[in-house]
């Protein structure tokens, strides 16, 4: 009954772009982003890493359209010299590495808690229940907010910056596993009550094969819809944290960094350090949730049907 | 009687569960500070001799072992004390409490906007769904949530404080005290400069209740006795306002209490951005100086705050609607 919906060929995608040319359009905006931050050591005329190839000569000039400024900065650079244009591709490739690795994890661990608790229930459900009531409850910015300043009064702001990237991913991945683990949850309950999961257990399948082959490949679009939105939400606490001076350094800035960096100049006039990678930053959130709001009303049937 | 004793029993159970949450909290502070905070550091700096140490950290009972220390900062919490902080030179619930004033007003302005705006747009996008209006709302709604709170904040100073200089773009202005609460609420030059933070803190808020009171509204306008109330002839706008409303605003005042953990999330990033100085920012400048008392004692009293706020959610809720919890209870 699923196999023509899990079936994504180049003509549903057409159907599909056809149907939604928002929805195409911010797809278009995300691969166009993606690529260019995933090939940023081949675009980026500069290395925004290496602080001994920029020159505090070249600090605060404004993007080329304005005035004083310097052909070889596309968009201007910041108080250190370096070149904003480098510097937002390599953020970006940063808050999207974050992002979509944390929600890998959130993923790895709240889905097959889910399946566990779903396919199951009694005492294993009403214990996987319980502990994502509990975390959720703790809302994951506060929680992150907390674990990454704790680890930075700890260790001291030098030994944060080294292990800033895994610290981030792990912190905002163990804390939003709860949404997964539910979706997962609720998803399993329904296909586990269907007609071919007591056929498959009829004819002799363990409990894992049932799981793995037939209710895992049938409770993916719900899956992949959250994880759209999870990413988005991902990002942001990234950028959220390292504009609180709680994530990525300076010497390595993500797109919240640059922001935050900028925030400083924009009273003298130097607004592009901020406006310009808030502007990527607005820009990949948007799309990010107008495709999962597209991918929810493409997959979600009930929602066709209206 | 019997509904009225089994709610007492839960609410004393909530009470005793919300003690044991508080206690839990402070374990965690007082292993934060064990593992974290060297208090020696704190009083007498580095340069000193060991032997000096030693005596001190003899006369200050540091060298016990861990499960008296820990008995000791139980009993010291109970009256109230959580240690000295290291840059103020005071007791670290004095200088966290010193900021909650102006916290709690930033809140409190917040709070109103998404109030006053969240139940008649969601009211409204539950009632004409199809409008445009309703339309533009959740499409706005959606770049609201899509627009990091900081980058709202920043956006709003460069319009109307940069360009426009219409308002301050920083700090809380003039405050007049209130016997010990200090109320920017009273001044012009306080509200002025109250504006953008409230609003910025309620851009990220507004849209999350424009969903939650039209979901909570579609709900209730699907039940019969809407249909009912319509049936026998009472106006459309008593139905909305008077019935299903009412009845939406329970689920309402249960998930809204949820969001607390995310309020204070947010409120630190306005605060930051407007630096503001509220008890966010005070936290801020305690993890970047590594204040470990201060960084425990803001962590305890938010957490009391959260504990505080939760129980009242679910008694309230009990007080709503006595069917669901009681349910909790069992």
């Amino acid at each position: 009954m699923s196999a023509s919906t899990s079936h994504m060929g180049p003509r549903v995608l057409a159907g599909f772009a056809a149907e939604r040319p928002g929805a195409a359009f911010t797809a278009l905006l995300l691969g166009i982003v993606g690529l260019a931050s995933l090939f940023a050591p081949l675009i980026a005329p500069q290395d925004p890493f290496d602080l001994a190839s920029f020159d505090l000569l070249d600090a605060e000039l404004p993007p080329i359209w304005q005035q004083g400024s310097d052909a070889r900065f596309l968009l201007g650079t910041d108080a250190q010299g370096r070149d904003l244009f480098s510097a937002i591709l390599y953020g970006t490739r940063i808050s999207l590495f974050v992002g979509i690795l944390a929600v890998v994890i959130q993923a790895a661990i709240g889905v097959p808690l889910g399946l566990l608790a779903g396919f199951f229930g009694g005492k294993v459900d009403a214990l996987v229940t319980r502990a994502a009531d509990i975390q959720l409850s703790l809302s994951t910015l506060m929680m992150a907010i907390i674990v990454m300043a704790l680890f930075r009064a700890g260790l001291g702001g030098q030994a944060l910056s080294q292990f800033a990237v895994p610290l981030l991913v792990l912190v905002i991945g163990l804390a939003e596993w709860p949404v997964f683990a539910r979706t997962t949850r609720a998803a399993t309950l329904v296909e586990a009550a269907k007609d071919y999961v007591r056929a498959a257990r009829s004819v002799g399948s363990s409990d894992r094969a049932i799981v793995q082959r037939h209710i895992l490949p049938n409770i993916l679009s719900p899956l992949v819809i959250i994880a759209t939105t999870q990413v988005a939400g991902a990002i942001m606490a990234e950028a959220a944290l390292s504009f609180l001076g709680l994530g990525m350094p300076v010497t390595k800035p993500s797109l919240g960094t640059l922001i935050r960096s900028g925030y400083d100049l924009m009273f003298a006039g130097a607004w592009w350090v901020t406006v310009l990678p808030g502007l990527v930053l607005i820009g990949v959130l948007i799309s990010v949730n107008v495709l999962g709001d597209a991918l929810r009303d493409a997959l979600d049937p009930r929602r066709r049907a209206s | 009687m019997k509904a009225f004793a089994s709610a007492f029993a839960f609410a004393a159970t909530r009470l005793f569960q919300a003690l044991l949450v508080m206690v839990a909290i402070l374990v965690i502070a007082f292993a934060v500070r064990a593992s974290l905070g060297d208090p020696l550091r704190e009083i007498m700096g580095q340069s000193v001799p060991e032997e000096e140490r030693a005596e001190l950290r003899h006369e200050l009972g540091l060298d016990a072992p861990w499960p008296v220390q820990l008995a000791r900062y139980l009993g010291d919490a109970a009256t109230g004390d959580l240690g000295t902080s290291i840059i103020y030179k005071r007791p670290t619930v004095q200088v966290v409490l010193a900021k909650f004033p102006a916290s709690f007003e930033l809140v409190l302005g917040a709070s109103l906007i998404v109030l006053l705006l969240s139940v008649p747009g969601g009211v409204y996008c539950a009632v004409r769904p199809n409008s445009l209006g309703a339309k533009l709302i959740l499409g706005v709604s959606v770049l609201g949530i899509s627009v990091p709170v900081f980058l709202t904040g920043i956006f709003l100073i460069t319009v109307f404080s940069v360009w426009l200089g219409w308002l301050p773009a920083f700090g809380r202005g003039e405050t007049i005290d209130l016997g010990p609460w200090p109320t920017g609420l009273f001044a012009l030059d306080g509200l002025k400069h109250l504006l953008l933070p409230a609003i910025t803190l309620s851009s990220i808020m507004l849209p999350l209740f424009i969903r939650l009171v039209r979901g909570a509204m579609l709900d209730e306008l699907a039940h019969d006795y809407v249909r009912t109330a319509r049936a026998k002839g009472v106006r459309p706008l008593r139905v909305w306002l008077v019935h299903a409303l009412r009845n939406a605003l329970l689920p309402l005042v249960a998930v809204g209490g949820l969001q607390i953990g995310t309020l204070i999330a947010y409120t630190l990033l306005t605060e930051t951005v407007f630096q503001w100085p509220g008890m966010g920012f005070l936290f801020l400048e305690a993890v970047t100086r590594s204040d470990i008392p201060l960084i425990t004692t803001y962590l305890v009293l938010v957490g009391l705050f959260f504990v505080i706020t939760n129980t009242i959610v679910d008694l309230v809720s009990l007080a709503l609607d006595p069917r669901v919890s009681l349910e909790g209870a069992r």
